[in-house]
């Protein structure tokens, strides 16, 4: 499945702890163009929820959300 | 001779030259290493201070000292800017033209504020972020007697992600110390679903928030400002009158960064745990300038330095470096004016957050006045 999206920008948060994977996520899709491909990786659980989220409310797709071991890789494309 | 050139005097780059001049010495003295530290500004500045300034507890004054005074004497101290890398032939130039070659390089070159990416902020908002801003607010809050203060998380990334919450605590109590707080409304804004990227923060500064009578609004990423109408306009669609705007502003990067390749948006793209640059050999970021998975934090600017320090000198001796570093972040956050709590973690860990205290804000403050010791590379 991964293959199909060839993400373009993947933002490695694995770890990440502040301000954490949403606002690495946040930070870095106001700087990309519209059809942009983004693969977030979290091992936060949290983000599963919070990201889908925050997606929906910011007006972009959330494409796919794949867990993987001891993380999750997460989707979306920019509008 | 084996030449290290850093090129940022924060506290970074400060701490680095300090500890490899001290690892290397010997080398040093017998003028087979150089450790070079290339800096713009002659002043080294301490920014945790500028978060006292707008409460009148310190001035800008009280956030600088001049570098050559932090700075041991074996390192080769040069004032000035540098203005391209070349990663390939190991050459950095300077705007006279001429080029100097290393054999290491660190960027340590910090964030900047740019303000001027969201419409209306430089005219509508104050922010404490730097000396002159610390200050325009400080004679603004002095003067705020009435109205709605809202302090707004606009940058992602921001140094300090614990300001935003210090500040809205601190002018709370401050507002309450002087009798005014019943005229003021306090509202904080963060743009994703809490107040704080750190679960653990976000809900202590929720619960505190509640308590205070602080209004919390979530989701709030800030599209512009009108200044003349007083309004924060959000890409939600939510339009926030405000009195008393108080900005993280966005950062950004280095160019530097940019036009040598070594990062897309102006920071660095590095090993986490070794802060060696992914595509260029020899060369390293320490501090803000670096893509780490942790806080652009002083203390983590701190860590990272001796990490490198230990790499770097390693390499100088011809040995295989072996210090790494986890990820490793401490922070005091003020509570109010007179009590503070105290977060450690590294990477994957969530931080305990300590009930505040009356000692932890005296240790804070006790640490602001020796940090000047850590920049020497001693404490």
């Amino acid at each position: 499945m991964t293959d199909v999206f060839n993400p373009d920008v993947t933002i490695d948060s694995r770890g990440a702890t502040c301000p954490g994977p949403m606002m690495d996520l946040i930070g870095k899709v106001k700087t990309l163009d519209p059809g942009t491909v983004v693969e977030l990786q979290t091992s936060e659980r949290n983000s599963t929820t919070d990201v889908p989220e925050w997606l929906e409310k910011a007006g972009h797709d959330l494409l796919e959300i794949e867990e993987r071991d001891g993380h999750w890789n997460i989707y979306l494309e920019v509008n | 001779m084996h030449r290290i050139a850093i090129v940022g005097g924060g506290t970074g780059g400060t701490v680095l030259a300090n500890r490899l001049a001290n690892e290397l010495k010997t080398e040093i003295e017998a003028g087979e290493v150089e450790v070079r530290l290339i800096t713009a500004d002659p002043e080294h500045v301490y920014k945790p201070t500028f978060l006292y300034v707008p409460f009148g507890k310190k001035t800008v004054d009280d956030a600088s000292r001049p570098i050559e005074e932090l700075v041991d004497r074996r390192v080769t101290l040069e004032i000035g800017e540098v203005t391209g890398v070349d990663t390939d032939r190991k050459q950095l130039s300077f705007p006279d033209g001429s080029t100097l070659e290393y054999d290491q390089f660190v960027l340590a070159t910090g964030a900047n504020l740019e303000p001027e990416v969201i419409p209306g902020l430089a005219e509508g908002g104050h922010h404490f972020y730097g000396p002159d801003g610390a200050e325009r607010l400080r004679d603004e809050l002095a003067e705020f007697t009435e109205g709605h203060i809202v302090l707004s998380v606009i940058g992602v990334p921001h140094m300090c992600p614990a300001a935003p919450v210090e500040f809205t605590l601190m002018v709370d109590d401050w507002l309450r110390e002087r009798g005014r707080r019943e005229d003021v409304d306090v509202t904080y804004t963060y743009p994703i679903n809490r107040a704080h990227g750190l679960e653990s923060i976000a809900e202590w500064a929720t619960a505190l928030f509640e308590e205070r009578d602080v209004t919390l609004e979530t989701f709030f990423n800030v599209d512009e400002i009108d200044p003349d109408a007083g309004i924060v306009e959000t890409v939600e669609g939510i339009e926030l009158e405000y009195d008393l705007l108080v900005a993280i502003p966005p950062h950004r990067g280095s160019d530097l960064v940019t036009d040598a390749g070594l990062g897309e948006d102006g920071w660095v793209d590095v090993d986490r745990h070794t802060l060696e640059a992914t595509v260029a050999e020899d060369v390293y970021a320490i501090g803000d300038v670096a893509d780490v998975p942790t806080s652009k934090a002083g203390s983590v600017a701190h860590y990272e330095a001796g990490v490198v320090a230990d790499r770097i000198a390693s390499r100088a001796r011809g040995q295989t470096p072996t210090a790494t570093y986890d990820g490793k972040t401490v922070c005091f956050l003020e509570a109010g004016m007179d009590e503070a709590t105290f977060i450690e973690f590294e990477y994957g860990e969530e931080p305990y957050v300590r009930e505040p205290s009356k000692p932890l804000h005296w240790a804070k403050l006790g640490y602001n006045e020796s940090y000047w010791l850590t920049a020497r590379g001693l404490l």
